[in-house]
């Protein structure tokens, strides 16, 4: 990739923490309203053993809920392509369980499955269930019909035509259910630790925020981001390795 | 020797698809006719004359309302029992995109359960002839238009089939290549001793291509004339030109008006 896409965005991000920096120090804004980004930087590099357990926390749920999701995602997806029945009756509750304020649900999971990492697995799951659900059901959906036929012509049985054909071909539309489900993933886990939990950077902030160590708060923010944006290219890498040929320039 | 009989065969679709009629559409009524073992048979007819309902219903992709397919003095009237006996090329080249040119081509021998990597040796041996030498490992997407027919087709040839139904293989392609892509097939027909039957809706190079010509008429389609192309082998680019040439388009424009 040209560094020009990455220099751009790059410079516009330096010049309002410079900005930033200057306003605070100008209108001697007090640490515990805005801090500075050179108080967050220093309150990161103070913390930053304790920040690497919180994170460490927070990345176990993430992995967990993430292969759930992956796993219940594309199970439910091949279901419902595999019986024009179960689609019609399954299909719309997909999408009315997104309507569901996962934010109201948390709480409720807490009563019900207590103080451990399952209900932070539960709510990374329910963030990044349905991206992938319904992209990959809208992929196997899609497949070329001819290239069905031509499978269908030379005796294919249907288990080659899906596993030839179907899954291959909806492979695309999974990975950007994935990066979806990526990008929202560690948002996810934030979720489910800020209701309560021992360990992880959302029950961090929350601690930090009461005790109006606002510098830490954002050095939390910033991780939280970054290990997003890290997850969004591991899946797009992933994405290259396994589709070269979605790539290939014509 | 008779390789395929096609006897009284009709399909009508249901009018369903098109709102406010619940009448039947149909595309094809009472078509007869044999092919020969090693014949080149073109079929042509105006777009929506029930040709590809044809080829569809001998691949064994539709079931036809009345009539009867024999192969080899067989006959095969499940659907089911159709497929794996003809070697189909859909319109729309359908290679695999996530597949190598080579790999697309082994599909046949792949799905029969044979072995990949001697059928793999016998593609490689054949990609000069169908000018694909050196793209064995290209992806589809980065071939031209006349390139991703002539690895649809050595993927059909390869597949082993008596029978190649082929329908409208250049039909997309500009009128240059497919020229060209013409006079390649006839030099790689003599090479093989296969049966073909080719849809097309260009006269030209229905006459060219075929021992025999079947025209259609239009919707419902019906054989319209049977006409033996006795034009001497090996044809090339100026066997358009000449008379006998120019009498039998005459002939097969004036059944295609009708």
């Amino acid at each position: 990739m040209p560094a020009a896409r990455f220099a751009f965005p790059a410079a516009v991000l330096l010049t309002l923490a410079l900005l930033w920096e200057l306003a605070v120090w100008g209108f001697q804004v007090p640490k515990w309203i805005l801090p500075s980004p050179s108080a967050i930087w220093q309150a990161f590099w103070e913390m930053r053993a304790l920040l690497a357990v919180h994170a460490a926390q927070s990345m176990l749920e993430v992995a967990i809920g993430v292969s759930t999701a992956v796993a219940a995602g594309v199970a439910v997806a091949a279901a419902i392509n595999f019986s024009p029945w179960l689609r019609r009756a399954v299909y719309p509750l997909l999408v009315i369980s997104q309507t569901v304020p996962i934010l109201a649900l948390a709480p409720l999971l807490i009563i019900w499955f207590g103080f451990g990492i399952a209900p932070k697995v539960i709510v990374v799951t329910l963030f990044c269930f349905f991206p992938i659900a319904i992209n990959t059901s809208d992929g196997l959906t899609s497949t070329e019909p001819e290239l069905i036929d031509l499978f269908r012509s030379m005796g294919a049985t249907w288990l080659q035509i899906w596993r030839k054909v179907r899954l291959p071909a909806a492979l695309p539309y999974f990975f950007s259910g994935l990066k979806i489900a990526a990008t929202y993933s560690v948002t996810g886990a934030i979720v489910g630790e800020w209701v309560g939990a021992k360990q992880g950077l959302g029950i961090y902030m929350l601690r930090s925020s009461a005790a109006f160590q606002t510098a830490q708060v954002f050095s939390a923010i910033a991780i939280t981001s970054l290990l997003s944006i890290a997850l969004f290219l591991s899946v797009f890498a992933l994405e290259r390795t396994v589709m070269p040929w979605h790539f290939q320039e014509r | 020797m008779t390789l395929l009989e096609v006897h009284a065969l009709s399909k009508s679709f249901d009018g369903s698809a098109r709102r406010g009629s619940s009448s039947r559409t149909q595309a094809v009524v009472d078509l007869t006719f044999t092919v020969d073992a090693g014949e080149f048979l073109t079929i042509i007819g105006p777009s929506g004359c029930g040709k590809s309902t044809l080829l569809r219903m001998l691949a064994g992709l539709a079931q036809p309302d009345a009539g009867s397919i024999a192969l080899q003095g067989q006959p095969l009237p499940d659907a089911s029992a159709r497929q794996g006996r003809f070697g189909y090329m859909p319109q729309r080249d359908a290679l695999l995109p996530w597949r190598s040119v080579i790999d697309n081509a082994i599909l046949g021998a792949e799905l029969a359960g044979g072995s990949r990597d001697a059928a793999r040796a016998e593609a490689r041996q054949l990609l000069p002839l169908f000018g694909l030498d050196g793209f064995e490992n290209a992806w589809p997407s980065e071939l031209s238009g006349g390139m991703r027919q002539r690895a649809a087709l050595l993927r059909t040839f390869l597949a082993g089939y008596d029978i190649l139904l082929l329908d409208e293989p250049f039909g997309a392609l500009d009128a240059l290549t497919r020229r060209v892509l013409q006079q390649w097939l006839l030099g790689v027909r003599d090479r093989f001793s296969k049966t073909i039957l080719f849809i097309t809706h260009d006269v030209d190079e229905a006459l060219l291509l075929g021992d025999r010509v079947l025209v259609f008429s239009p919707r419902p389609g019906r054989i319209a004339a049977q006409l033996s192309v006795d034009l001497p082998h090996p044809r090339n680019e100026d066997t358009v030109l000449e008379t006998d040439f120019l009498a039998l388009k005459r002939n097969a424009l004036a059944h295609l008006k009708l």
